[in-house]
C-alpha cells in the first residue's frame, strides 16, 4: 500500500470523487425535506423538488400578472447587464491604471499609495454615498462594482508588470523603443493574461456587490428577487435562484479561462 | 581626443555601492571590430561594467566615451545585448521577436509595421533567422524552444538592428557543453560577417580565449583581508589574442587558470 500522499486518482475516479459531495448534499436535502414535509405539509423551509419545479415554471415560463414579463429572465438579464458593465469598466480601468503605475516609477510614486488606500475602503460603506450621488438607478450599482474591484485589479496588474524581467524592458529599449512603444508592445501584452486571472478572481466580489446593491435598491435583478421573496419565506424561489447564480458564476469563470488559453497560446505552452 | 577612433573608452571609472568599492581606476579602450572577452571571478564588477555600457548605471567617477562622446546613460539602439536569460519576448513568435527590432525603431507610435514596410521587414527578419539556423521555427513561441535555440533567437534579434556594439552577458552560461560549442561557431561567424564590435562577459576562460581577439581580466590589485569591500577591481590583464584560438597564451598566464 502506497502512502496516502502518493496516491493519485485515475480520471474516472477523480470525476466520481468530484460528483460525490454534490450527490450527498442532494440526497441529504431530499431526505430532510421529506421528513419535514411529512411532519408538516405546509413547511416552507425545505420545499420538495416538485415545489421548485412549480416555482420556476411560474417565474421563468409564465408571464407575470402585473407586467406580463417573464420575471426570471428579466432578473437575469438586468443582473448580467449590471455585472458585465461593472466588470468591463473595472477591467479596462484596472488594466490602464495597473500598467501605467507598474511601468512608470514616477507615476507609481505619486499614485500607488493613493490607489492602495482606495482599495482598502470597504465598498459597502460608501454605498449610501453612491446612492446619494448617483441616484438609485443603474449607475450607482455599476459604480459600486467598479469601486469594489477596479483597485484590486489595478494592484494585481501593477504587481505583474513589476515582475516582468528588467532584461526585457532593457532589451526593448536597445531595439529602439520609446516609453510608449515599450508599454504598447511589451508591457501590455505581458500583462494581459494576468487581467483575465484578475477578473476571474474578482468576479466573486463583483457578484457580492451586485447582489448587495440590488437587495437595497432595485426593481429587478436576481439579488432583488431573492431579497423580495424572502418576506414570504419563499425558499422554493430563493434556492433555484442561488443555484442559477452559482451556475452563471461557474460558467463565467470557465469561459474566461478558455478565453485566456485561446488568446494567449504562448502562456499555456510555458505552463 | 586621440587620433585613432576607439568605439568604447573608459577613463578612470569608479563605482561603489555603499562602502563596497566594485570598480576602481578602470581604464580600457575598445576599437571598432574587436571581439573583447571579459573574465573575472564573480563579484569582480564585470557585470557592473556591462550595466554601465548599457547605460543602466552611471559611473561614480570617471567617464565612458562611446565613439568619442560621453555615453548616453539610458539603453538605446546603438548598443544591443544578449543576456543569459530573458532576452527574448515570450509573447512573440520567433519571427515576431526578430521583426520587433525593426518595428520598434521604425514605428514610434504603434510599434508595428504594415503593408509593404512589413513585407520588407519580414524578408529581412527571415534572412536573419536563416543565418542563425532558426528559419524552420519561425512560428514557434520561445517557450517551445530549447535554451540554445532561444539564445540563437536572441542573437538574431539583437543583430537585426545593426548595433554599433553587441554586448553579451554570459550568453552561453546556461547551455550544455555541446550546444555551447555550436554557439561559439555561430557567434564567431556572425562577428566576421557583420563586422561587429563585441564585448562578452564570461566566467569561462576557455570561452574567452576561443572567441576573443582580446581578453580583459578584471581583478583586484589590492586586497584588505579586514575589509574585503575596501578596494575594487580594474583591468589586470589586457591580452591581445591571435585568432583562431591561441591556446599557447593560456599556458603563458598560469594565474588566469584560477579565474
Amino acid at each position: 500500500m502506497k502512502r496516502l500522499i502518493n496516491l493519485q486518482p485515475s480520471r474516472l475516479s477523480a470525476m466520481m470523487l468530484a460528483l460525490l459531495p454534490f450527490v450527498l448534499v442532494f440526497f441529504a436535502y431530499v431526505a430532510t425535506s421529506n421528513a419535514r414535509l411529512e411532519a408538516n405539509p405546509n413547511d416552507k423551509l425545505l420545499p420538495a423538488m416538485t415545489s421548485f419545479g412549480e416555482a420556476m415554471e411560474r417565474m421563468a415560463l409564465t408571464p407575470s400578472k402585473r407586467s406580463g414579463e417573464l420575471l426570471f429572465w428579466r432578473d437575469s438579464a438586468s443582473s448580467l447587464r449590471r455585472l458585465a458593465t461593472g466588470v468591463g469598466v473595472s477591467a479596462v480601468l484596472g488594466l490602464v491604471i495597473g500598467v501605467t503605475l507598474g511601468a512608470l516609477p514616477l507615476l507609481a510614486a505619486g499614485l500607488s499609495p493613493f490607489v492602495a488606500s482606495l482599495s482598502l475602503i470597504p465598498p459597502m460603506a460608501i454605498l449610501p454615498i453612491l446612492f446619494i450621488v448617483f441616484g438609485l438607478g443603474e449607475l450607482s450599482k455599476v459604480v459600486l462594482i467598479v469601486f469594489g474591484i477596479a483597485p484590486v485589479i489595478a494592484r494585481d496588474i501593477q504587481g505583474r508588470v513589476r515582475e516582468i524581467p528588467r532584461q526585457l524592458i532593457v532589451k526593448a529599449q536597445t531595439l529602439g523603443a520609446n516609453t510608449w512603444v515599450v508599454i504598447l508592445r511589451v508591457v501590455l501584452p505581458l500583462a494581459l493574461p494576468r487581467l483575465i486571472d484578475a477578473v476571474r478572481l474578482t468576479l466573486g466580489s463583483a457578484w457580492l456587490f451586485l447582489i448587495a446593491a440590488e437587495a437595497i435598491a432595485a426593481t429587478d435583478g436576481l439579488g432583488y428577487r431573492i431579497f423580495l421573496v424572502r418576506r414570504y419565506l419563499a425558499m422554493d424561489v430563493i434556492l433555484p435562484y442561488v443555484l442559477w447564480i452559482t451556475l452563471l458564476a461557474y460558467a463565467m469563470d470557465r469561459g474566461l479561462r478558455l478565453l485566456g488559453r485561446r488568446l494567449f497560446p504562448w502562456q499555456a505552452v510555458s505552463a | 581626443m586621440s587620433g585613432h577612433t576607439a568605439l568604447i573608452e573608459a577613463r578612470n571609472v569608479w563605482k561603489t555601492y555603499g562602502d563596497q568599492v566594485v570598480l576602481e581606476r578602470l581604464d580600457l579602450s575598445i576599437a571598432e571590430g574587436e571581439f573583447c572577452a571579459v573574465v573575472g571571478a564573480s563579484g569582480c564588477g564585470k557585470t557592473t561594467f556591462l550595466r554601465m555600457l548599457l547605460g543602466e548605471e552611471p559611473p561614480d567617477r570617471g567617464q565612458i566615451l562611446f565613439d568619442g562622446t560621453p555615453l548616453h546613460m539610458e539603453p538605446d539602439a546603438g548598443r544591443s545585448i544578449v543576456f543569459q536569460r530573458y532576452s527574448v519576448f515570450p509573447h512573440l513568435t520567433v519571427l515576431g521577436n526578430v521583426l520587433l527590432g525593426l518595428e520598434l525603431r521604425q514605428s514610434p507610435l504603434l510599434g508595428r509595421l504594415f503593408g509593404g514596410a512589413r513585407r520588407y521587414a519580414r524578408g529581412k527578419a527571415l534572412e536573419m533567422l536563416a543565418q542563425v539556423g532558426l528559419d524552420h521555427a519561425q512560428h514557434r513561441y520561445p517557450s517551445e524552444l530549447s535554451g540554445g535555440m532561444q539564445q540563437r533567437l536572441a542573437l538574431a534579434q539583437s543583430l537585426i538592428v545593426q548595433p554599433r556594439l553587441l554586448l553579451l552577458d554570459e550568453p552561453f552560461g546556461a547551455l550544455d557543453p555541446g550546444i555551447r560549442a555550436d554557439m561559439h561557431k555561430l557567434v564567431a561567424a556572425l562577428w566576421r560577417e557583420h563586422r561587429l564590435t563585441v564585448l562578452m562577459i564570461t566566467h569561462d576562460l576557455k570561452e574567452g580565449f576561443a572567441l576573443g581577439t582580446r581578453l580583459f581580466v578584471f581583478d583586484k590589485v589590492r586586497v584588505d583581508p579586514q575589509a574585503p569591500g575596501a578596494y575594487g577591481s580594474r583591468v589586470t590583464y589586457d591580452l591581445p589574442l591571435k585568432r583562431p584560438e591561441d591556446r599557447a597564451l593560456s599556458a603563458a598566464v598560469p594565474a588566469l587558470a584560477m579565474a
